[in-house]
């Protein structure tokens, strides 16, 4: 049987493998550009993504050429656990890029992926990893046509990163700035909130053994498509991702003269989340979505949006939480006992309190 | 859930609040008010985040109480456990310890400069920590009130029981009756009535409130939820009113006339009351716990050798008023100008409980 032992390393739990095993894993050789480097392109690189432009392993991409104006997004991805409920740090980082693409009003098409493994990483985590970046891109409708690998020495990184960057095309009537959010508009979400920061918590101090929260990672491009044809009453778009709701929130109304008033009662949590939220005195409002948007936009067209939304399985517990209205850049909770309160930016990093 | 959810009803809650904005103008009319202490952090962050305090009346006050335990805990605590994990000790501490201003650093500036320091949800973790690193001292950050102590001192016990020999636990824990019993002597406080906790009251029951009581000072025992604080605030006005005194429990779905037997033998197993020091408050008699002789092994003070000194504090940092419900955070000079929560001055700003950081957070929606 192989062994496996769980080694604490700073506030991380590392898996390190027992060296009296044949344990396959990631070696420095592997990134040396040497025939373990060549066998690992070719076996587990080319093997999922060489069905496109990766073929013939080109220095770069060659693009077509776009009618629409183009999108073009980066992002890092760091996570501890690297998997976790309802995803890893494959499909995270895929969606997120794809989701920062999406929610400018584009359709995201063209991929590159950037991974930097630290050695001693499992070869099994590593495939799970790139197995889930390709269901991950299909699902998304985006094609990998770039990308590296690297290898750094062990505690160097934190088992794996990832950096992708996406492109894509801008649907037509789509003209999005938060400029053009005004009192009146209604604001919607797309689904339930501060799901992936709670399943991460709760994963990382082992919180639940069923019925846990999930991560809600996951692409939001068909949402974005279905909305289109309201796309000049659509003011503005976000995911809210770091910081959840209330950071989106905060930053759009930082310095402007409205106010956004939520309505707590409207507001979408699932129970698992809200369970992982009572335990951890963690505001689900300050807690990460990866699969969610949250969208200002006329009144005319809220109910609209809503039902286009309510028509997909990923939009099926969207709902209307708030309405903008003239202030002082202030972020206000009408709670579900009547009483008012502010809805504040979370501190930087998210901490499970005493009691 | 759905029976959590009933305690949310704002039907229900709107009723109440009607019925206590009717109470506070009767007493109006006489031209008294009210000043109601939540003791307990939770109840302070629970009434932050329903938004109470724009359904009370004027002449009904709110204080925040010694209730959250990094509030009260002295910056030299943070000190010593700084030096520990200086010396290479892991040191493990629930997460809202992280961010506590020492005398001249904290634990977030310490892990940053490379010390082991890993945040626990829960004190059992630290029983994997220790088996997994055994050739290194652990330390836990114990510090708490009752319902904290109980677990802490559960994970002594399965240490004990298990021979762990690498752990050890730095402890500031607190007891809360006592606390009170300063507060109500202290007279130039003007407390008049208590909202109690209901986590701590689970542990230790109704009963050793009576003592409060008995020196004419009301005290209701209630949970959470948003209706649980109403109905409480409500059932704490009429007795002001009324001049009655006596401990109510409306929180009988979670806490025992008698509270919890077995936490507390368990405490007692190990741990004897002794005087305890409170940021802000000073030192209590029997405000707080020791370890038992037999125990002292697992007291990371007398293991390494350590003494928690009197650390100092940042001048003109007024916690200790604000803990005493003497002045609001906003008499606070540093407050909101060198104090925020991304950069806390005090302690009462640290904790998301504490309550300069529930006042930050949310008093400034009731300025429009």
């Amino acid at each position: 049987m192989r062994r496996i032992l769980q080694v604490y390393f700073g506030t991380k739990e590392l898996k390190v493998l027992d060296p009296m095993e044949n344990i396959q894993m990631i070696e420095l050789a592997h990134g040396g550009g040497g025939r373990l480097a060549r066998s690992l392109v070719r076996d587990e690189i080319l093997s999922r993504f060489g069905d496109g432009p990766l073929r013939n392993l080109p220095d770069a991409a060659v693009l077509a050429s776009l009618k629409g104006k183009a999108v073009f997004t980066t992002d890092s991805y760091v996570v501890q656990p690297l998997e976790f409920p309802g995803g890893d740090i494959g499909k995270l980082a895929v969606h997120g890029s794809v989701n920062d693409v999406a929610v400018c009003g584009a359709k995201p098409l063209w991929l590159s992926v950037a991974i930097i493994v630290e050695e001693g990483l499992p070869l099994a985590t590593f495939r799970r990893v790139l197995d889930s970046i390709r269901a991950a891109a299909d699902d998304s409708g985006v094609t990998v046509v770039t990308g590296d690998t690297k290898v750094v020495p062990h505690g160097q990184a934190d088992g794996l990163y990832i950096t992708t960057a996406c492109v894509g095309e801008l649907i037509e009537g789509f003209n999005l700035d938060v400029s053009l959010i005004r009192p009146g508009d209604a604001i919607l979400v797309s689904g339930t909130i501060g799901d992936h920061g709670m399943a991460v918590m709760a994963a990382r101090h082992h919180l639940f053994t069923k019925d846990g929260p999930e991560s809600d990672t996951a692409p939001v491009h068909r949402l974005i498509a279905e909305i289109a044809p309201f796309a000049k009453d659509v003011h503005f778009m976000r995911d809210p991702t770091r910081g959840g709701l209330s950071a989106v929130l905060n930053e759009i109304v930082d310095d402007r003269s409205v106010d956004v008033i939520l309505r707590e009662t409207e507001i979408p949590i699932s129970p698992p989340v809200r369970s992982a939220s009572d335990i951890l005195g963690i505001d689900p409002l300050h807690s990460a979505c990866e699969g969610r948007i949250v969208l200002f936009c006329a009144q005319s067209v809220a109910d609209a949006v809503l039902s286009a939304w309510k028509r997909l399985p990923e939009g099926r517990h969207s709902s209307r939480i708030g309405t903008v209205v003239e202030g002082r850049g202030r972020v206000i909770m009408e709670t579900s006992a009547g009483g008012r309160r502010l809805v504040d930016l979370p501190r930087g990093e998210l901490l499970p309190r005493i009691c | 859930m759905k029976y959590l959810r009933e305690f949310h009803d704002p039907a229900t809650a709107a009723a109440l609040a009607k019925e206590l904005a009717y109470a506070g103008n009767s007493f109006a009319r006489s031209g008294r008010s009210a000043v109601i202490m939540e003791v307990c952090g939770t109840h302070t962050m629970a009434i932050a985040r329903h938004g109470i305090r724009s359904l009370l009346p004027p002449n009904i006050q709110l204080i925040s109480g010694p209730g959250c335990p990094v509030c009260v805990t002295e910056p030299g605590y943070i000190d010593t456990a700084i030096e520990l994990a200086r010396r290479g000790v892991i040191v493990v501490t629930f997460g809202d310890l992280l961010a506590v201003p020492g005398s001249e650093s904290s634990l977030a500036n310490a892990r940053a400069a490379g010390a082991r320091i890993v945040v626990c949800y829960s004190p059992a973790e630290t029983l994997r920590i220790a088996a997994q690193h055994q050739n290194s001292e652990v330390v836990f950050l114990a510090v708490g009130f009752e319902t904290t102590i109980a677990p802490i001192v559960s994970t002594l016990e399965a240490a004990s029981k298990n021979g762990v020999k690498n752990l050890s636990f730095l402890t500031a824990f607190k007891r809360v009756i006592p606390a009170m019993k300063a507060l109500v002597s202290d007279t130039s406080n003007r407390i008049d009535a208590f909202l109690c906790p209901g986590h701590v009251s689970a542990i230790i029951g109704v009963e050793p409130y009576q003592e409060i009581a008995t020196s004419g000072i009301p005290c209701v025992i209630a949970g959470f939820e948003p209706i649980d604080i109403l109905q409480a605030l409500l059932k704490l006005v009429d007795m002001v009113k009324n001049k009655e005194a006596s401990v109510i429990n409306l929180y009988s779905r979670v806490v025992r006339q008698r509270g919890n037997p077995k936490a507390q033998e368990l405490i007692d197993t190990f741990l004897v009351p002794s005087a305890a020091r409170w940021r802000g408050l000073g030192e209590i008699p029997d405000s707080g716990f020791s370890f038992r002789e037999t125990w002292r092994h697992f007291d990371a003070e007398a293991r390494h050798g350590v003494r928690i000194p009197e650390g100092r504090q940042y001048r003109g940092c007024l916690c200790g008023e604000i803990v005493k419900g003497k002045i609001p955070p906003e008499q606070c000079s540093h407050f909101g100008r060198k104090c925020t929560p991304e950069s806390p001055v005090g302690p009462c700003m640290v904790s998301s409980e504490g309550t300069c950081a529930a006042y930050y957070k949310y008093i400034s929606v009731q300025r429009s």
